[in-house]
This record gives structure tokens, C-alpha cells and sequence, in this order.
């Protein structure tokens, strides 16, 4: 199957609209992975969950000189897991320790809101393109 | 031949369409970081296009970068008032322009009816 985002040729509104909302996308989840590791315990620092996040690049289409998004890479956090005592808890360590996922919920939701405004954007864009080719197509 | 039918109305729709999606460039990579937003001067390209140069080198000479109103920390000069605001525009214009090339076709095909 061809996705719009592969065709051939120079870039269209529909593969740059494509791409953006596939990056928009992939930032949505990072930030609703995090969310549902809020509050998430470990037995050491190290095996605590660390937040993700995505690093958009630009992509120039060299032919035609336009830019769509890609997500370049996914970084953990390097955010120190918080260290609770809680010896009942069936993780603890010989010390009586817990780590906590360092999951910011307030930025996270911030991440989210943020993604889906820049993805809606692009909806519009790209709805408002449409709009105007079809009219182009239709003039007798 | 074409030049002659459609007056200045046949580049101004292509330019109007690179505009477009550069701007549409633009709003896609809102939040790429260190991405420089660009945008086409409209009179420049234009007038090169009538000038006789090719419709992607007149729309590339034309590109400038946008100036931000207030630069950001991670290098991204993509403001999205600015970007929407300079779409709906290049939109209505489009349409302007799309409406003159329908009059023009409209009286042609009269002409050529002989009505």
C-alpha cells in the first residue's frame, strides 16, 4: 500500500500534512506513556521508568524546496527517579527505599495539549489546501 | 498563448500555490526545534515569473526567512498567528485569483459560443 507520506516526486501538502501528523502522533504517545508511568514504583534507581520524549527535525525536500517534520529520535529522561521510604511496600530495597517514575504530570499534559494544537493546525492547513485544489479541479 | 488568455492571473495562481505550501511548511514543523520559518515575497516572485524564469526558481529567489517577533529558546522562529494569519490570506487571495481565471474562461467560452 502506498501511504501518502512515501509517494514519489516533490512533496505535496497531503505528505508534508501526512508526515507532521504522524510526528504529532508519535509525540501524543510519548507523553501519554509517561502519563500512565506517573506514580509507578521500582526496586532500584535503575529499573525506574524515565520519561520519553521526541526530537522533531526538519526534512527538506530538496526538489521542492519545502520542509515536512520528522521525529528524529525518542531521548529518556535523565531525570533522577525519586526515592520514597516505604518499607511495607513488596519493592522495597534492604534499606526500606522505593523509586518513583520522575514523571512531571503537569508538563506531560502541557506535551499532550500542545501536540494536538500543532496537529490540529496542520488538519486545517491542509483542509484549507484541499478546499482550494478542489475548486481549481472544478473551474469549467 | 497562455500569458495572453489568462493575463497575470496563471502565474499569480502558481505562486499563490508555492506560497501556500511553504506556509504550510511552516506550520508542520511548528515545533521542530532550530527550524528557521520561510515564507515566498509575493510581488518578487511574481514578478520574476513574468519576468520569463521558471516557476521553482522564481518561487526559491523569492523565499525570505521570517523575521520572529520574539525569538524562542530552541531556535524555532515559527509563530502561529503569524503562519495562520498569513495562510488565510494567501487562501482568500487564492481564491481571488481562481475567480478572476473563472470570468476570463467564462467569457471566452461566450465568445466562442457566439452568444
Amino acid at each position: 500500500m502506498t501511504m501518502p507520506g512515501n509517494a514519489s516526486g516533490p512533496m505535496s501538502m497531503f505528505q508534508m500534512g501526512y508526515r507532521a501528523m504522524s510526528a504529532q502522533m508519535v509525540r501524543m504517545n510519548a507523553a501519554a506513556s509517561n502519563l500512565a508511568n506517573a506514580g509507578s514504583v521500582a526496586g532500584s534507581a535503575d529499573e525506574a521508568y524515565r520519561p520519553i520524549r521526541t526530537v522533531f527535525a526538519e526534512e527538506l525536500d530538496k526538489q521542492s524546496g519545502l520542509s515536512s517534520v520528522r521525529v528524529d529520535r525518542v531521548v529518556r529522561s535523565d531525570t533522577a527517579p525519586v526515592r520514597r521510604h516505604d518499607p511495607g511496600h513488596p519493592l522495597a530495597d534492604e534499606n526500606g527505599d522505593v523509586w518513583e517514575a520522575p514523571v512531571d504530570e503537569n508538563a506531560e499534559m502541557i506535551e499532550m495539549l500542545e501536540a494536538s494544537r500543532q496537529y490540529s493546525n496542520m488538519v486545517e492547513a491542509m483542509s484549507t489546501a484541499k478546499q482550494l485544489m478542489l475548486e481549481t479541479m472544478r473551474m469549467k | 498563448m497562455n500569458e495572453g488568455l489568462f493575463g497575470i492571473h496563471g502565474a499569480a495562481l502558481e505562486v499563490r500555490a508555492q506560497r501556500m505550501a511553504v506556509l504550510g511548511s511552516n506550520i508542520a514543523n511548528a515545533g521542530t526545534p532550530g527550524y528557521k520559518a520561510r515564507d515566498i515575497d509575493f510581488g518578487a516572485a511574481l514578478q520574476a515569473r513574468l519576468a520569463g524564469s521558471e516557476s521553482e526558481s522564481a518561487a526559491q529567489r523569492a523565499t525570505v526567512y521570517r523575521i520572529p517577533t520574539m525569538a524562542s529558546l530552541d531556535g524555532n522562529t515559527v509563530e502561529m498567528g503569524t503562519e495562520q494569519a498569513a495562510f488565510a490570506e494567501n487562501a482568500v487571495a487564492y481564491t481571488a485569483t481562481l475567480g478572476f481565471l473563472k470570468g476570463r474562461v467564462e467569457t471566452l467560452t461566450r465568445a466562442i459560443r457566439g452568444e
